[in-house]
């Protein structure tokens, strides 16, 4: 069988809170398996445990019980932090909190500077991996000056450069416009397709879920659903009562038919809808 | 109170080698009541305009008028015109301070001076305008919740002032699609039954074309586009050249008609899309 990229064995984690006020369980025996290649979604209401799962794959947070193994590596072992922070990065919502360095050039070169590889190879790989996320003429420029969708890029160049197994986005794109948002997704679905890099990937945007292979819904600290995303789009009751939603098209697909309109109900995209409507051509 | 803008530009950095102009010659009037959407690409100059709504930033050159006040007299009060014009900033949960949520969110009633009891029933009504529970929440760190829950605390900060206008920089982002609904669906009721006015600025197309009356599009620190949801959205071309779009059933709309059926392309809701396409396939079978 294949060995998983990222596997959850029973984790459970409780956050220490001030005041002696007890502890908040923020994941309860949550198992998962996440497997190389993989482009995986996680949605889930505010306060779910996102973040905190997110957090769990880099060993940002370790268990407070049950185990987390990416590529075989223990978290909770200090001694394989380090190797595993250079399999998976994470990337977070805001932009601004991301780039530290006066030009773009010089915060993709921060972490690979930071593994002590040589200067020629340093240069390779923040070449490519601005390349790889479509922001190499802008090498030169200071980071403040970009609009929110291009800060994001570079903060997964920066990622891209320590040449990650898996990338976990937060969020990446609550902040940004409509086009900021379209470059960041397709980005990382350009590293899943072409780096075939594992993307775990968490959004409130019902729609940026469409191309993933496979979403998971948590609440309440566990994971409750799981799924393609036509499976868990069919679910739209379920997904409501979880405070979520389904796409725009989804939700008018799923009004038609209940309207006597021959229509499938997993149509996810406006193009399935017009070609299901206008067969003609 | 309405908000009337003159011949308004503003140069961040003014006279240094860094200088932008973020907002150029821009006039506009928004009315007493007014329910008010403004979209742009990012650095278009949103943010800017908005916080020239309450003397947050005075304009390099033109005139801004709030109630009827000259805001760049030397001698207006700006923290008056505060307290009346709420304003929700767009990362506001770095605004988060108080040791508790309940210091928090009473910090602008506490300080308008309003008795303790009238302050405590302020935040709980505020609280439960953005969907948290008083009893749970009151005594806890707003440093320790999650991403959506600090947001939640910060809107309510500003709500709990119960301003006369209320402006929100992209208030729903980062929260989950319920607490977007309920969230934008109490500010839709201060609006109708306390008639205050409402700019909100925002990323989601979706969201205006349900909500405002009217709309504002801004391009590179110009007034592009002002109009109701249905005039502005008719411009796709526009829109889509400054990388905006349409909500995705308006979208479909255009899309349906394009390939021959007989659907009006102005809906901007899915109900109203549902509506069109039933007729549209009554007529044709
Ligand atoms: N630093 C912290 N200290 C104590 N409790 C915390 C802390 N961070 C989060 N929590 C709590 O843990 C739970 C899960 O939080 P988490 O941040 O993982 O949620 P999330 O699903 O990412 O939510 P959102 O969609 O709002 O970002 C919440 O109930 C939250 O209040
Ligand atoms: N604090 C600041 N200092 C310097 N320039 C700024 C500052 N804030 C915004 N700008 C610049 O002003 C322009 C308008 O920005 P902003 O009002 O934030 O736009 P939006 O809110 O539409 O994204 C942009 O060119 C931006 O880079
Ligand atoms: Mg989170
Ligand atoms: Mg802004």
């Amino acid at each position: 069988m294949k060995q998983p990229l990222v596997r959850f064995t029973n984790v459970s984690f409780t956050y220490a809170r001030a005041q002696g006020r007890g502890g908040w369980q923020a994941l309860r025996d949550v198992n998962l398996e996440v497997f190389e290649h993989e482009f995986v979604a996680v949605l889930g209401r505010n306060g779910s445990g996102k973040s905190t799962l997110a957090k769990h794959v880099n060993a940002l947070l370790t268990p407070t019980s049950g185990q987390v193994l990416v590529a075989g590596l223990d978290t909770s072992v200090p001694e394989n932090v380090w190797e595993i922070r250079q399999k998976v990065g994470m990337v977070f919502q805001n932009p601004d909190n991301q780039l530290v360095a006066t030009t773009v050039e010089e915060d993709v070169a921060f972490g690979p500077e930071n593994l002590g590889i040589p200067p020629a190879e340093i240069q390779r790989r923040v070449t490519e991996a601005l390349e790889a996320v479509g922001m190499l003429q802008y090498r030169l420029h200071p980071p403040h000056r970009l609009s929110g969708g291009q800060k994001q890029r570079v903060a997964i160049a920066g990622i891209v450069s320590m040449r990650p197994k898996c990338i976990v986005l937060d969020e990446p794109t609550a902040m940004l416009d409509p086009a900021g948002r379209r470059e960041v997704m397709e980005t990382i679905h350009r590293l899943n397709k072409e780096e075939g890099i594992t993307v775990l990937h968490i959004t409130h945007h019902m729609d940026e879920v469409i191309g993933a292979d496979r979403v998971l819904v948590m609440d309440q600290g566990r994971i409750v659903l799981e799924g393609t995303p036509r499976e868990v789009f069919s679910q739209g009751e379920l997904l409501r009562e979880l405070h979520l939603d389904v796409p725009q098209i989804t939700d008018l697909a799923q009004r038609l038919a209940s309207r006597g309109v021959s229509i499938p109900s997993g149509i996810l995209t406006v193009n399935e809808m017009v070609m299901h409507l206008c067969p003609s051509d | 109170m309405s908000i009337r803008l003159e011949n308004v530009s503003f140069r961040y950095l003014e006279d240094t080698p860094m200088e932008t102009e973020a907002l150029l010659d821009v006039t506009l009037e928004i009315a007493d009541g007014e329910f008010v959407g403004i979209i742009g690409p990012t650095g278009s100059g949103k943010s800017t305009l908005i916080q020239h709504f309450n003397g947050l930033l005075l304009p390099s050159s033109g005139k801004v008028w709030v109630d009827g006040v000259d805001l760049t007299h030397k001698d207006t009060q700006l923290r008056q015109i505060r307290q009346k014009v709420g304003m929700v900033f767009q990362y506001p949960e770095h605004q988060l301070f108080g040791e508790t949520v309940l210091e928090d969110v009473g910090f602008g009633p506490r300080n308008m001076g309003l008795a303790e009891e009238e302050v405590v029933e302020r935040v709980r009504r505020a609280l439960a305008y953005v969907g948290l529970d008083f009893a749970e929440l009151k005594d806890q760190s707003p440093f320790e919740l999650s991403g959506g829950q600090k947001r939640r605390v910060a809107i309510a900060g500003v709500l709990a002032m119960e301003p006369s206008v209320l402006i929100l920089d992209e208030p729903t982002a980062g929260l989950d699609p319920k607490g977007r609904e309920e969230i934008l669906d109490e500010i839709c009721t201060l609006h109708r039954e306390r008639g205050i006015t409402v700019i909100l600025v925002t990323h989601s197309m979706e969201d205006v074309a349900r909500l405002v009356d009217r709309l504002i599009v801004m391009d590179r620190g110009r007034v592009a586009l002002d109009g109701t949801p249905v005039e502005v959205f008719r411009q796709a071309e526009t829109l889509k050249e400054l990388g905006l779009g349409l909500p995705q059933v308006t979208e479909l709309m255009h899309e349906l008609k394009a390939k021959g059926m007989a659907v009006d392309t102005d809906v901007l809701t899915v109900e109203a899309a549902e509506e069109e396409i039933v007729k549209a396939l009554g007529g044709q079978r």
